[in-house]
């Protein structure tokens, strides 16, 4: 990359821009001059550089709205208790705003001239109604510098502080208005999508568990009781969903926490609003079922190439200690292996079907075995599988007669597949045609086959989710896949696909550290077996469309064989009768499902948030985070059933609607330029940042499966795990310090600032690393810091870097524990396990590193500027 | 001659109204919760054939016998009846696919469809019952 020392128009590399920005054109306010671009020097002082624009913005706000607020200020605004009339809500509000406005300065300039000093006491006040900063108008053409340097947490919505301190943990549930509109016109009209994302079996730290002989929910709508619904007294409780009054138990007026009588209200399950019960038996169909585990392994020569066989599975699968836990094998290529591992015997013996075109079971017990009394049969089977199938050549492989024969094998009780497979499957029942053409990768029209070519692996997965049985599928191929077809396998059982495209044994070692840590996080995290899970909502609201991996077996009951913790669901919601008589909605997921213990357990979530009639509440209330992922669901589907270039031209229509409203609608003042209230300033980011992932982007050569695979990880991961790979974090490495670090069991992580993602904020003398969410790149400028390089990668000068390095060496430097403190916390943060890759500026990994500069101008793709350009032409038109 | 026509399409509409009507009851009881998906996507789509040819000789007959006024009543019904099954998705398990008939308001959007067509179906009942009267009449 050439030089990006300083200035505004540098000769890029061939084809990019710098993604400067160009002059504003005459008639545009500029109230202190072109925005300077930032020089490149240490990031530190780079950040004071953005802020002067800043106040010049405040004051606007603070000359337009004056100032009604009284000498002395409410510390606790109440919405509920204050029958408030719509002016004095108004002119609270703008007090709120000065206020507000007046302690984010303090809290985001050090020191900046002409600010009004405020009493330490203001600093602390707590304020539940985020709407005044919320609502600020932000004019993305002229404020260039959006993203907060801290990572961006989850709205608060506008409850009492009551309320919200009890609510759901936006971690679990989240909303993507977190104000409810109050009739589905004022829905349509601010063109924003209403929907929840869900992460409901999360690894949570703090979960309060009940075991209770009843369990209180209510007659008609069977919702359990929460904290959210409404005492008339000791006796009977409303409840907050259908509106119906009930009794309450008279075991439940006890308090075992308090040991006292005659406060029902004091229970846990009033007061959590996540919990968990121990079921009795009449939540079961049948016995709990054992946890039961099969592994279909793919043995064809390509898959003794690339060695998976060799990632050894017998340590983690020593970790199951519970009793009852069963475990079998079955190998395959063009034909089905079997292996009776049965207690007597003295090596496991190998039994092998070549009637794939009528599979059957060739022993009726003993392909499953209990795994602590066979457990040496399973060592000596595992350990011999690798050279068992050393000098294979077939190149065959019969998937769909494996998985018929796993499926018949794991019917009876139910239980969790893992399917591994390193080709196409070509023969017997379910193979596949190879759909890909490669002269149409980087075609900038339509991309074909995105959906299945045969309906064979969604019919076994609907066979499956009848029996209880998850497929879970591990793709470790380098050749097109049909991903679009095997997916299905997964996707309807509630299972997960795992992608390593490049895998193999000795030429990818990152690959297969990645592989070995996402086996061991897979085997021993925590499962749920014959789960459903049910969504009930406040009458009036109602669910019409449904996200992720699973099946929906009835109206809002999802039926899911195994619920993991990495897994998010998305729901689409529309409001079907006005809420007029409300002032809150809550929202319950209820998951009932088997422990690995066999214990039967319900997880019930709950969240509640308020209802808004006006437009400027809703968008004062939207979650940018939520929205964006919720449209990028929508934007799969659609470009599955209707074609990919529908689905971005929808993404780029809710940018252009929702804004074109709040300009319309919500604004009451009128300027030039794109403006945005400041919760939405960075939806055309985000936006933007969709378009370019590797799941909708036309005109960039792209793999199909690498696409289909993206896809399905838009629709499958959790938000949270989600934004990352939608827009990547960008930190700078070499001048990390201890300010603002974090302290986390006894380690200090250091927090650098997220910059934007444009090659103008990369530096030749700095390191700088991008976290993607499933990988991560570390890229050294050519002239970087020499300590950097000693301290940190323990080489002594740039060209001494090794290509392919994709693990820091541990040096005892502060540097080094500083470094590998972030990056370890970074990866902490979600299940799966990002690889590393160390990149030069001739390393070929570089392509891919520029791809996630989203705000860069490419080949095929628009620039941020151009883009917020563009919107602004539609709306303005 | 007539009359045989209109007495054979007369059979037709009634089986279509019959077949409709069990459309319609399989569908509402899926949104009732009295069965599941798949048990009333795989009930329907095993009429979707057999009521796409009712529907295609109930046109041809009109062809044949010259009627083109109730031809042309038949052509569109039969032509969406057509359009639909070819226009399945190849990884959809069918016009009713159980996974997707829960999504995007689908479930409703077949609702309305079985209505509209119970209702054609009437309306070309008692222009049959009236023209096979006519007919028999006439002869």
């Amino acid at each position: 990359m050439s030089a990006c020392t300083a200035g505004l128009a540098q000769p890029g590399p061939p084809g990019r821009h710098l993604g400067h920005y160009p002059s504003l054109p005459p008639g545009y306010q500029n109230t202190s001059g072109p925005p300077a671009p930032s020089p490149m020097h240490p990031a530190m002082q780079a950040a004071t550089q953005p802020y002067t624009q800043a106040p010049q913005a405040y004051q606007q706000v603070r000359r337009i709205h004056t100032c009604t607020l009284c000498n002395g200020f409410h510390y606790k605004f109440n919405h509920f208790n204050n029958s408030s009339t719509k002016p004095f809500m108004l002119n609270l509000l703008m007090g709120f705003n000065h206020v507000y406005l007046v302690i984010v300065l303090l809290c985001q300039m050090s020191g900046g001239p002409g600010m009004a000093q405020l009493s330490p006491s203001l600093a602390s006040m707590s304020l539940q109604s985020g709407t005044p900063e919320a609502l600020r108008v932000v004019n993305l053409l002229q404020e260039r510098n959006l993203l907060p340097p801290t990572p961006i947490s989850a709205p608060t919505p506008c409850l009492t502080q009551d309320l919200q301190r009890i609510n759901c943990s936006p971690e679990v549930y989240r909303c993507t208005l977190t104000s409810i509109p109050q009739t589905q016109s004022l829905l349509n009209k601010a063109k924003l999508p209403l929907g929840l994302l869900l992460h409901p079996f999360k690894d949570l730290s703090q979960l309060p568990v009940v075991t209770s002989s009843t369990i209180v929910r209510c007659r008609s709508c069977r919702t359990y009781i929460n904290p959210f619904v409404s005492f008339l007294d000791q006796r009977r409780w409303k409840c907050n969903l259908c509106y119906r009054v009930n009794d309450v138990p008279e075991e439940f007026m006890y308090n075992p926490v308090s040991r006292s009588y005659g406060e029902p209200h004091k229970r846990p399950e009033v007061q959590n609003a996540t919990i968990e019960f121990i079921a009795p038996s009449e939540y079961m169909l049948r016995p709990p079922q054992p946890a039961v585990y099969l592994f279909v392994l793919d043995v064809s020569h390509n898959a003794v190439e690339k060695g998976y066989l060799n990632v050894s599975m017998d340590n983690n699968l020593k970790l199951y200690k519970d009793s009852r836990t069963k475990v079998g094998f079955i190998t395959f290529d063009s034909t089905v292996h079997f292996y009776n591992l049965q207690e007597g015997l003295s090596q496991p013996q190998m039994l092998i079907v070549s009637d794939i075109e009528d599979i059957f079971l060739p022993t009726p017990d003993s392909l499953l075995v209990n795994l602590n009394e066979c457990k040496e049969l399973v060592q000596d089977l595992l350990k011999s599988l690798p050279s068992l199938f050393q000098k294979t050549m077939e190149t065959q492989s019969a998937l769909g007669a494996a998985l018929q024969a796993a499926f018949k094998l794991l019917s009876p009780t139910g239980g969790r597949m893992s399917v591994f497979q390193t080709q196409l499957p070509n023969l017997g029942v379910g193979a596949l045609q190879s759909r890909e053409d490669p002269n149409q990768r980087a075609s900038a029209k339509e991309i074909q086959h995105l959906s299945p070519a045969t309906d064979f692996y969604k019919k076994l997965a609907l066979d499956c989710s009848g029996q209880q049985v998850a497929v879970d599928l591990f793709l470790l191929s380098s050749q097109y896949c049909d991903l679009a077809s095997l997916g299905c396998i997964s996707r309807y059982s509630a299972g997960n696909v795992y992608y390593y495209p490049s895998y193999h044994h000795q030429h990818s070692p990152a690959q297969v550290e990645c592989f070995q840590k996402d086996l061991k996080r897979y085997l021993t995290r925590k499962i749920g077996f014959e789960a459903v899970m049910r969504i009930r909502c406040t009458k009036g609201l109602s669910i019409h469309t449904f996200h992720g991996n699973f099946f929906v077996r009835s109206t809002d009951l999802l039926s899911l064989p195994n619920v993991n913790p990495d897994a998010g669901f998305a729901v689409q919601m529309s409001i079907d009768e006005n809420l007029v008589d409300t002032q809150v909605v809550s929202f319950q997921a209820a998951l009932l499902y088997t422990s690995s213990k066999g214990e039967r357990r319900i997880r019930v979530h709950t969240l509640c948030l308020p209802v808004v009639n006006s437009l400027t509440d809703i968008f004062a209330g939207a979650d940018v985070q939520a929205i964006s992922g919720l449209l990028a669901c929508m934007a799969v589907d659609r470009s599955v059933t209707a074609s990919l270039g529908d689905a971005r031209d929808a993404m780029i229509n809710a940018a252009i609607d929702s804004l074109a409203s709040y300009r319309q609608f919500a604004l009451t003042i009128q300027q030039p330029g794109l403006l945005a209230p400041a919760c939405l300033r960075l939806f055309p980011l985000y936006i933007l940042a969709l378009l370019k992932q590797k799941a909708f982007r036309l005109g960039t050569s792209t793999r199909l499966d690498d696409r289909v695979f993206a896809m399905c990880q838009l629709k499958y991961q959790p938000l949270a795990y989600a934004m990352p790979m939608i827009h990547p974090s960008l930190y700078r490495l070499d001048d990390l310090t201890d300010e603002g670090a974090l302290n986390v069991n006894e380690r200090t992580i250091p927090q650098p600032r997220v910059l934007q993602l444009s090659v103008e904020k990369l530096s030749r003398d700095g390191a700088f690393l991008m976290d993607a969410g499933t990988v991560m790149y570390l890229w050294i400028g050519r002239n970087c810091n020499p300590i950097f390089l000693t301290q940190v990668l323990g080489v002594p000068s740039y060209a001494d870097v090794l290509d392919n390095l994709y693990v820091l060496p541990e040096i005892d430097s502060a540097e080094s524990q500083r470094t590998r403190a972030l990056i370890g916390w970074l990866r902490d943060q979600r299940p799966f396990y990002p690889s590393l890759h160390v990149i030069k500026d001739e390393s070929q990994l570089k392509a891919s590193l520029l791809q996630h500069m989203i705000e860069d101008r490419t080949d095929s793709a628009l620039s941020y500027y151009e883009f917020l350009l563009h919107l602004q032409q539609k709306i303005t038109k | 001659m007539e009359a045989a026509v209109f007495i054979l399409s007369l059979v037709d509409c009634c089986a279509l109204i019959f077949l409709a009507v069990y459309f319609i009851i399989t569908l509402s009881d899926l949104e009732c919760d009295y069965i599941n998906a798949r048990a009333c996507c795989s009930k329907l789509n095993k009429w979707v054939i057999p009521e796409m040819v009712g529907q295609c000789l109930s046109t041809m007959l009109m062809l044949i016998s010259l009627h083109w006024f109730i031809f042309v009543l038949n052509l569109p019904v039969a032509v969406w009846n057509i359009y639909r099954y070819v226009k399945v998705p190849m990884g959809n398990m069918g016009v009713f696919d159980p996974t997707e008939i829960h999504n995007r308001g689908q479930l409703k959007s077949h609702m309305k469809e079985a209505m509209i067509k119970l209702g054609y179906h009437l309306l070309c009942f008692f222009i049959y019952l009236y023209s096979m009267i006519l007919a028999l009449i006439n002869d």
